[in-house]
């Protein structure tokens, strides 16, 4: 997926002179092509976030459309004033790209764990926030950002996910795409829990004659309310998976409006996703994302649980976290 | 001190009418600004204040935003902004607030929290550069925002793209809102900072503004530096009680008492 992601930028800065790179200090080679061809466009500024989205505001007021990239972390976390005031307050059509959203950088440690860049993107007035499921979403989005007159978050996973949305499905933002039918639940997903969801909404039908529908939010703000809150009102269980803490992502998001549509007759709302923690072990995003619930398994196990007990409850992944294995001393 | 002369006296009694009017501000931080705020919008800037946006003008940040005032006066005068937008100063409806937003015709960005409109400022130099266009970028920083690391990142970035586009004046008046600087966060050696930056690096007397205009107007401009102007100012200028007094980095509620002795105050000095 990053490397689809550099890549369409290149694409894009050779047809639109607007187009312009910064890196912050990326890998050796990092989009060597572009520096060669056009290097008064290509920026490398080494590790000093909060100048680079300062200089990208500047850049774009003058009608340039900067692709800033550097880790999710540093750029939500480090620069988040200079994303508030310099990008978001004069809403700036600079497109912020994150590396290794989520559990991406497991072994690296929680500095590089992006666990709450939704939350904090989301905050923000003016600003969207995407989370594409495969690199084919990916280059969607990038082709369509080009027209996109407001900052944009895009949250980019790890690279080489299975390609699992629809080649010919378009892409527009703000708008959720459907996987499945049924009524019998409903799974909401964004970035790459899509593939799992996609697993288990299959195994539910195969297995136990749950028929569930999925919507996939690449985009997360501003949410497809019309399309979610009508597919909610067809169904009595809601689970949304997202690779991401309980407090202001998309399980947030999709809660508030669930809140404030006031639906009549019971709904059991389910959240899989990391919880309010910060992630306290290594290995890889796989072996995390095990131990946090974010599998296809667990999600079958929940819509199954859900739909086949009528009782109301609210399951947290704090509920249903592995223990974490002790190291060897 | 030497008396101030007639334009620096008007544009400081213009801060007291604005200030006057909603009764807050940051007034001690505006009036170490006034000599270099005259002279680049007197002498130096280009600019249409009935085309705000033109795209040959150059681009000036006021990156200490709280100096303002300094700032919201020259707009009024220079036609961006009406004489009645100016007296709604911080009120309700007005588009003038405590910081300046970059809605208001003649600002390029918004600024108010510290140690951002240097980056910027970079950035549009950089894409004066790409454009191959000649206007120049000002940037006007404070001494304690010069606390920020985000400064330093971008005076780094600065120099090592040799941006000779980019003018930064530092209003250097040693003093910021708890007290001294050189208490707080000792700056010095300032130039030699600058200088190690990249920077080619001026020292004026910031209330001076025949001798700024002069250096402003024979900055080389192929040198391939960025230029960085320490300018040694007094903060709060104009009126003797309010110089150098920390209690006057900025003042809410002010009485019917205080304005009248900052009215005195100001004419003692003219």
């Amino acid at each position: 997926m990053r490397k689809t992601c550099l890549h369409a930028i290149y694409e894009l800065a050779r047809l639109d002179r607007r187009v312009v790179f910064i890196g912050s200090d990326l890998g050796a080679d990092t989009l060597n092509p572009f520096k060669e061809e056009m290097s008064e466009r290509f920026f490398m500024e080494g590790v000093g976030e909060s100048y680079i989205v300062g200089m990208a505001a500047g850049l774009a007021m003058e009608g340039k459309i900067p692709f800033v990239n550097t880790i999710a972390t540093f750029l939500t976390r480090r620069a988040y004033e200079q994303i508030a005031v310099d990008l978001c307050h004069q809403n700036l059509k600079v497109r912020l790209i994150g590396n290794g959203g989520g559990l991406v950088y497991a072994p690296l440690g929680m500095t590089h764990q992006a666990v709450e860049d939704i939350a904090l993107m989301r905050a923000l007035p003016n600003m969207t926030v995407v989370a594409p499921a495969d690199a084919r979403e990916m280059s969607k989005i990038m082709i369509e950002s080009m027209q996109y007159p407001s900052p944009l978050y895009i949250r980019l996973a790890k690279g080489y996910e299975p390609i699992v949305t629809h080649e010919k499905q378009e892409f527009k933002f703000g708008k959720a795409y459907q996987y499945f039918d049924g009524e019998d639940a409903l799974v909401i997903t964004t970035g790459v829990t899509l593939q799992p969801a996609l697993q288990a909404v299959k195994s539910l039908a195969e297995k136990s004659g749950i028929n569930a529908k999925i919507l996939h939010c690449p985009t997360i703000k501003p949410l497809d309310k019309r399309a979610i809150l009508a597919a909610i009102e067809q169904t009595p269980v809601v689970v949304v998976v997202e690779e991401h803490t309980p407090h202001g992502g998309l399980a947030s998001a999709v809660a508030e409006i669930m809140v404030e549509a006031a639906f009549v007759g019971k709904k059991h709302f389910c959240r899989i996703g990391i919880p309010d923690t910060f992630p306290d072990d290594f290995g890889s995003q796989a072996s995390l994302m095990q131990r946090y619930g974010i599998t296809a398994k667990n999600i079958f196990f929940k819509v199954w649980q859900a739909v086949d007990n009528n009782v109301v409850q609210i399951i947290t992944s704090e509920n249903i976290m592995t223990p974490k294995t002790p190291s060897k001393l | 001190m030497p008396a101030l002369d007639s334009r620096s006296h008007h544009l400081r009694k213009k801060i007291l009418d604005t200030l006057n009017s909603s009764r807050r501000g940051h007034i001690g931080s505006a009036f170490s600004l006034v000599e270099i705020m005259r002279t680049l919008y007197d002498d130096i800037l280009k600019y249409d204040s009935k085309n705000p946006n033109w795209p040959d003008r150059d681009r000036f940040i006021l990156s200490k935003g709280h100096g303002c005032l300094a700032q919201y006066v020259l707009l009024a005068e220079k036609g961006f902004i009406t004489e009645e937008a100016l007296m709604s100063f911080c009120k309700t409806g007005s588009i003038l607030g405590g910081h300046p937003d970059h809605f208001i015709p003649g600002v390029e960005t918004s600024s108010g929290s510290l140690g951002h409109g240097l980056s910027i400022g970079v950035g549009m130099a950089l894409s004066a550069r790409i454009d191959k266009t000649e206007h120049r970028i000002f940037v006007v920083i404070g001494d304690g925002e010069s606390n920020e690391g985000s400064v330093w990142e971008a005076a780094m970035a600065a120099g090592k793209h040799g941006l000779s586009n980019l003018i930064v004046l530092i209003d250097y008046n040693k003093m910021q809102s708890y007290g001294s600087t050189y208490e707080v966060q000792n700056l010095e050696p300032l130039a030699d900072k600058w200088k190690s930056f990249g920077f080619a690096a001026f020292e004026i007397d910031g209330h001076d503004p025949q001798a700024l205009g002069d250096l402003l107007r024979n900055l080389p401009r192929k040198q391939q530096k960025p230029t960085i102007i320490i300018c040694h100012t007094v903060k709060g200028r104009g009126v003797d009680f309010i110089e150098n007094n920390p209690h006057w980095h900025h003042k809410s509620k002010v009485t019917d008492d205080e304005m009248s002795a900052l009215y005195d105050g100001l004419e003692a000095s003219a």
